[in-house]
């Protein structure tokens, strides 16, 4: 085989945006934030840890599969931005009940403040969508939230 | 623990440039000009500084500053933390100072910026495949929307509004008409002011701080010299001067945190001075964004949790009010060329308190503040006293 038909013949793949995002192979389970969680004070973490920035423990931590809901710390409506980056997007803080926050895009909702401020501190949910696609052709997979019912 | 050093130290100089665009004139020249100032400003030359703190964010010049103005071989510190770069440098001065290794120390802060905005301070352009930055598919960390959220927290917690928020920008505008140093000196309506562009709401373009170039100098010197000197009428205490960093919160890994290193800088700085928000007369806050003007009066204690937006439509916060805050304009109006920053926070608070503030003057100010936060998290508060 040939190099090019090699590439040509590699099936493209889906790949997460960041490494705290785990998209599981079998296509019935669900996409999941995951992390670390300090066995000595509890603190919980995005993705992997060397040391605990709380209590200074190192190296004792837990692993943590978040959950899909969070509640909305807050949110932006982004109307200008670097070059490059389509505008306008909701740029929104979401605590997450494991004891930490993750930032993220807010979807399946108009940027429009009068829809907004009422959903702040309400509940939302997690879900996937394909962002962008990479030099090989890879789907990017980031997870955003919306509004939950 | 908030930790009294060694001995006092006053602030018996300070000059700055008028913040603007200056593409012919390199950033070394302005700096060299604020220097100038600070030095007339307390008849010294370059031969009586013993120690130089120098913030710039683009690059160590402090060095290059010395080749401009006067070469007596002293220490030079170039001093680099986000938006507290000029503060900090200051603070390695007043240390220097206080300490008791020198007498007569300088803190300098400059930068150029042209029409380089703040979006420009992000991770665009990093290394890599570009499809994976997070920026815009994944929230954002860039400035204007980060400050924007920290708002609608405190919109979340206590029903702030858009209006609420617009009345910081019309303070500061109005405020900057009296201020030569401002870059922008132009008032605006409430309505020119939520009407006007949108940048990330809700902060419009009149609520968020225009960035350019600009430099300030202070200089610091201890009782003795003072005396020695015959500066006692000019020379102002500098009460404490406090440095944080941003203290473990569950929300710190999704966001820099603007409250927490703020109110840990306050509550060690009244500690060491002695001193609490009601004796404040005069407040240079770090108001990059409207949205943050207001947070912080809460985080000082200048208004009590959630009364923020009520005190400053009751005019506690206006020239003549209970305290002025931001009367040079703030960020807002003066700019905020980013190293620049915390030395003329420093030196409008210097101004106030001998008097010479002119049309922007908060009368019989005694005793001012001046705090700088940047997204680090790193933050400086100066209590200053005459
Ligand atoms: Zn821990």
């Amino acid at each position: 085989m040939t190099q090019a038909s090699e590439t040509e013949t590699k099936e493209k793949q889906q790949k997460p945006i960041v490494n705290y995002l785990k998209l599981p192979d079998s296509p019935d389970e669900k996409p999941y934030l995951w992390g670390s969680r300090c066995k000595a004070c509890g603190a919980a973490y995005l993705g992997p840890r060397l040391a605990c920035a709380r209590c200074f423990a190192v190296g004792d931590f837990d692993e943590i599969r978040f959950g899909d809901e969070g509640t909305l710390k807050t949110f932006t409506i982004v109307h200008q931005s670097a070059p490059g980056i389509e505008v306008p997007f909701i740029a929104a803080i979401v605590d997450l009940p494991e004891g930490t926050a993750v930032r993220c895009n807010l979807g399946g909702i108009e940027p429009d403040p009068e829809k907004l401020v009422p959903l702040l501190g309400k509940k939302v949910e997690m879900y996937t969508e394909k962002v962008r696609e990479d030099r090989e052709g890879n789907d990017v997979i980031a997870f955003k939230y919306r509004p939950a019912n | 623990m908030p930790v009294k050093p060694a001995r006092d130290a006053y602030i018996i100089g300070v000059g700055m440039v008028k913040y603007g665009r200056y593409p012919d004139k390199s950033v070394v020249d302005l700096a060299t000009e604020a220097v100038i100032a600070a030095l007339k400003d307390a008849n010294l030359t370059m031969k009586d500084i013993q120690m130089v703190g120098s913030g710039n964010l683009s690059a160590p010049i402090g060095q290059a500053i010395m080749r401009s103005v006067g070469q007596t071989g002293v220490p030079v510190v170039n001093v680099s933390n986000a938006c507290a770069t000029g503060s900090t440098a200051c603070r390695e001065a007043y240390f220097s100072v206080a300490s008791g290794a020198f007498d007569i120390a300088m803190g300098i802060g400059s930068e150029q910026m042209g029409k380089a905005g703040l979006l420009g301070a992000g991770r665009i352009g990093a290394m890599g495949d570009l499809a994976y930055i997070p920026e815009g598919v994944m929230g954002s960390q860039l400035m204007p929307p980060v400050f924007s959220q920290w708002g609608v927290d405190h919109m979340r917690k206590y029903g702030t509004t858009f209006e609420d928020f617009a009345r910081v920008a019309y303070k500061n505008h109005k405020n900057s008409v009296h201020n030569p140093y401002a870059q922008y000196q132009q008032e605006f309506s409430m309505e020119e002011i939520m009407n006007a562009r949108m940048i990330s709401w809700p902060n419009t373009l009149y609520m968020c701080c225009p960035t350019g170039d600009g430099a300030g100098a202070v200089i610091y010197a201890s009782a003795d010299k003072v005396r020695q000197l015959g500066l006692s009428s000019k020379a102002v205490k500098v009460a404490a001067c406090v440095l944080t960093s941003d203290p473990w919160s569950e929300s710190g890994n999704a966001i820099l945190d603007i409250n927490l290193c703020t109110r840990l800088a306050v509550k060690e700085a009244y500690e060491i001075a002695g001193i609490g928000p009601e004796d404040l007369d005069a407040v240079e806050l770090h108001d990059c964004f409207a949205t943050a003007e207001l947070l912080h009066y809460e985080n000082m204690g200048l208004a009590p949790e959630g009364e923020g937006a009520r005190y400053l439509k009751e005019g506690k916060f206006d020239i003549g009010g209970k305290t002025a805050v931001n009367a040079s304009g703030g960020l807002l109006s003066r700019g905020h060329p980013l190293g620049a920053t915390g030395a003329c926070g420093i030196s409008e608070i210097v101004w106030q308190l001998r008097g010479e503030a002119g049309g922007r003057q908060q009368p019989n100010a005694k005793v001012g503040l001046a705090h700088v936060i940047g997204l680090t998290s790193a933050c400086t508060v100066n209590i200053m006293v005459k």
